[in-house]
């Protein structure tokens, strides 16, 4: 997956998760901030990494600003960001890589 | 499934996190996942994502799942199908239906992402939403235009704009496009469903809606919030005087159907073996409200 | 030692008579003597009990460095006076003292800085929130604090584990010689049932009050034999954070579905009969019960006995429509609450010693049919918390009447989200327990109802019934929330105990540590 440009997906409301992702060459770099850190801190960094590899995204630098974002809400909105930083509008592979 | 109780319809904005992840505790009938109307044209992509993941990750415990698809005139609805066929959408709404083919132009995208999507074909079922003077006009053909159409809906958003008048308490302005809306649906053979009510905070108007299109015979309503659920399931529930005669219609007809006979006549009234669907939909509807206390099952 | 709660109390705190919890109604029959202040007798007319100030006040009461002083929080938000004293007490270059509060929350978070300078080194007090609740947490209160109920901070003044040097005590009025009420002010509260207990108990007794009145300030809450000094201010609180307009019952959807079920779950029990008693607070989910509870009691013919509260004018409205034939009340919440105590002829002021005192010769919580509780978390074992935040184990809560009367009522019901946001209510095994699980009999949440193993008989009479939501097992429950929103990590702590949170009954029933 070649990433473009810069992109944000989600919102900062609580339930949700803004994910902003930044294109780069240096593997993936994760910076990530949440209301619930102590529970699920690490359950929200393996489930950006692995949507990401599903993805095939190799290289990004990705914000995750979490206000308790479930895990599907999390794996969404990591989606929505790196297509919109790869700027594929359709025939997203749905079912195969997500 | 084709036939099922659909009291309530209750609209989801896709891009909400918080509401997508447990809206099944308001027991309505049928979710329906919104990506039209509720969501910002700049963010259609970000609904579409989350819809699909709700779909595969969210346990809706038996609820009808239904996406109201953006319409077919806008860039957006193909990705819309494929998304939601992907996540094993239940149903497709297709808004401001006009005529048949718009119904079929839906129904091409939707058999399309079933067969890449290894869904079986036919299995995603569809309903038509009527928006406009002209798709009352053509409601019945708009009814009878796919075998996947389960239902069609009046919605009366802009409807009452284009009528060029306004709506009132009463409704009287909106009587002939719900009734040609149940009526095409009957003719046809399948659900009718009305509009919003978007005074979320007046109950009391709420309730008078419901029991005014109950009366016309429609099968449901779409809701938009969560309090509007429970009076209308309220509303729907059989009166146990009608519970009483439908248990007396289904017991006589299967008494009488051992003997192969087809009508016949029960404490003074005729019971034809045309009742027993009728007399079935009351006993489900009475299960459903929680209501139903006999053994019939 | 492992205490019968399951949780580990170092034996540093088990001294001096201490002990780790052992049970709901372990000290059922303990013997004691009360405890006793040191009084001073004012026997000449000619004297005057109004002091000009609180400096002042506070010089004429002796309040030395390592002494205890005490405050009601029946201003809960809109409290001014815990700020002003302790403002004043630094200010004076008086340091380690010790606050005995019955509660404390966001509107004190001011004193935090005196925590931090030593003016203030031991806290005794249910509610603890805020500013506070985040400095004891990280340690910067130099002796451990202690978290009590309702009931057990009355027991713990009554039988000497904590002495009051100073009580003092904000009042909507005073007469110049002490007689304090929670009414015809200008920032009434209604009662002033938590100071009772230390107008009773402590050495010296200050009075505050915004709104001096005509003697005899007659029928008082607080006496004025029991009164050293009055002082008058220019404010005791804020009236519109004192009092609500009206709390009006909540319209979330969610919160309703659970009053619902709570209420069918409640009438279904064999404890629904005419007569019966209930407890209910201000939150929402627990008031909206009562909402639900009218119409089966209108069906029925069945009206309460008493209600037991935490007032708010939906429980007026019962009363004042016949349904309810009495009200005792230790805590008004709103403006018509506050208006109907001690003039409607069936609305009465009591102590909170007579609420949930564990240690007398029998409280109201022991006749209580129903109570109607919230919690922040709740285990597997039904355990309860309702003191630390689940996901950051800050002190954040308050157990305030809660432990007690879950102990005395013959059904306690809790009644909570299954999740808040992406936090589990119902878990594992609770960050710190407050309630202990057999005191709990069921829980309501949104997706379904758990009864306690221990009450087959209620199991068999609600099984019966066509609940609107499902009876489930607790674990099952832990397991939905679980599978939506992840299996949570553990919180750590250091060792280091920073709080210890005293069951009713002066037992040790867990202990909060320092977070990291």
């Amino acid at each position: 997956m070649l990433l473009k440009k810069n992109a944000i997906a989600g919102t900062l409301e609580s339930s949700d998760v803004q994910i902003t992702i930044e294109p780069s060459h240096e593997g993936i770099e994760l910076f990530i901030s949440s209301s619930v850190m102590n529970l699920y801190g690490k359950q929200i960094k393996a489930t950006v990494l692995h949507t990401l590899e599903r993805l095939g995204v190799e290289s990004a630098r990705v914000t995750v600003v979490d206000k308790g974002a479930v895990d599907c809400t999390i794996k969404a909105r990591v989606e929505c960001a790196v297509f919109r930083a790869a700027e594929i509008k359709e025939n997203l592979p749905w079912g195969v890589r997500m | 499934m084709k036939n099922r109780l659909r009291r309530t319809m209750m609209f989801l904005n896709a891009q909400k996190a918080s509401l997508v992840k447990d809206a099944y505790v308001y027991k309505p009938d049928s979710i329906i996942f919104d990506l039209e109307d509720a969501v910002a044209q700049t963010q259609k992509d970000s609904a579409r994502i989350a819809l699909y993941n709700a779909l595969k990750s969210i346990d809706y415990k038996g609820i009808e799942l239904v996406v109201r698809i953006n319409g077919l005139d806008t860039p957006h609805f193909k990705e819309d199908i494929r998304a939601a066929v992907a996540g094993g959408i239940h149903t497709v709404r297709v808004p401001k239906t006009e005529t048949p083919e718009d119904v079929l132009a839906a129904e091409k995208e939707i058999e399309k992402a079933e067969k890449e999507f290894g869904v079986p074909i036919g299995q995603t079922l569809m309903m038509a939403a009527i928006e406009t003077p002209l798709g009352v006009m053509k409601a019945y053909e708009l009814a009878k235009s796919s075998e996947r159409l389960m239902g069609i809906s009046f919605g009366a958003g802009d409807y009452v704009r284009t009528m060029r008048t306004t709506r009132s308490a009463e409704g009287v302005e909106l009587l002939g496009a719900r009734t040609q809306v149940v009526i095409a649906a009957r003719a046809a053979g399948i659900m009718c469903f009305d509009t919003v009510y978007l005074d979320v905070d007046n109950m009391e108007g709420f309730a008078s809606e419901v029991r005014l299109i109950k009366q016309l015979g429609f099968d449901g309503k779409s809701i938009i919030s969560p309090k509007q659920i429970p009076i209308t399931h309220q509303i729907f529930a059989p009166t146990q005087a009608e519970i009483a005669k439908a248990e007396k219609t289904i017991r006589a007809i299967d008494e009488y159907a051992k003997d192969g006979i087809g009508v016949f006549t029960v404490e003074g009234q005729m019971i034809d073996i045309a009742m027993l669907e009728g007399a079935k939909r009351t006993i489900e509807l009475a299960k459903a409200s929680g209501i139903y206390e006999g053994d019939l099952s | 030692m492992i205490n019968k709660a399951g949780r580990n109390i170092p034996d540093e705190f088990l001294v001096n008579g201490v002990e780790a919890f052992q049970g709901q109604y372990y000290s059922h029959h303990k013997e004691y003597t009360k405890a006793s202040p040191t009084v001073r007798a004012f026997v000449d007319p000619g004297q005057d009990k109004v002091v000009p100030s609180l400096q002042e006040v506070i010089k004429k009461s002796g309040l030395q460095d390592g002494m205890t002083v005490s405050f009601h929080h029946h201003f809960r938000d809109g409290d001014y006076i815990v700020n002003m004293v302790v403002e004043t007490i630094a200010a004076m270059g008086i340091k380690d003292i010790t606050i005995c509060a019955s509660s404390l929350g966001d509107a004190h978070d001011p004193i935090v800085k005196h925590i931090a300078s030593g003016v203030i080194t031991g806290i005794s007090t249910s509610g603890i929130r805020g500013s506070i609740g985040e400095a004891v947490s990280k340690g910067l209160l130099k002796k451990v604090a202690f978290i009590r109920s309702h009931g057990g901070r009355v027991r713990a003044i009554e039988t000497g584990d904590i002495h009051i040097d100073v009580a003092f005590i904000g009042a909507p009025t005073s007469d110049a010689y002490g007689n304090a009420r929670g009414k015809g002010g200008k920032s009434d509260c209604g009662v002033l049932s938590y100071s009772m207990v230390d107008a009773k108990y402590a050495d010296k007794v200050v009075v505050i009050t915004d709104c001096l009145v005509d003697f005899p300030n007659f029928p008082p809450s607080i006496e004025q034999v029991d009164v050293d000094f009055v002082v008058v201010v220019d404010e005791i609180g804020n009236p519109k954070k004192i009092a609500n307009a009206m709390l009006r019952f909540t319209e979330d959807p969610r919160e309703l579905i659970i009053a619902e079920a709570a209420a069918q779950v409640l009438v279904h029990t064999p404890y629904f009969k005419d007569g019966f008693s209930f407890q209910t607070g201000g939150g929402g989910p627990s008031l909206a019960v009562t909402r639900f509870l009218r119409p089966y009691m209108e069906k029925q013919g069945i009206k309460m006995g008493f209600a037991l509260g935490g007032i708010t004018k939906p429980m007026l409205d019962l009363l004042n429509d016949g349904l309810i034939r009495t009200i005792v009340d230790a805590q008004d919440f709103d403006l018509p609450s506050i208006a109907s105590v001690n003039s409607h002829p069936s609305h009465f002021e009591i102590s909170i010693s007579q609420y949930a005192n564990p240690f007398n010769k029998g409280a109201f919580v022991n006749q209580l049919d129903f109570g109607i509780l919230a919690a922040l978390e709740i285990d597997t074992d039904f355990n309860v918390n309702v003191v630390t935040g689940s996901d950051d184990g800050i002190l954040r809560g308050a157990p305030g009447g809660h432990v007690d009367i879950a102990a005395g009522a013959k059904c306690a019901i809790l009644v909570a989200p299954l999740l808040r946001t992406r936090i589990p209510t119902i878990c594992e095994k609770v960050t710190t327990i407050t309630t202990p699980g057999e005191s709990v009999d069921i829980v309501v949440t949104e997706v379904g109802i758990a009864i306690n193993p221990k009450r087959q008989d209620l199991l068999e009479a609600l099984q019966k019934v066509k609940l609107s939501l499902p009876l489930r097992t607790i674990e099952e429950l832990k397991e939905e929330a679980y599978a939506l929103a992840g299996v949570p990590e553990k919180i750590q702590f250091e060792d280091k105990v920073v709080a210890l949170v005293e069951y009713r009954d002066g037992t040790i029933i867990d202990v909060v540590r320092k977070v990291k």
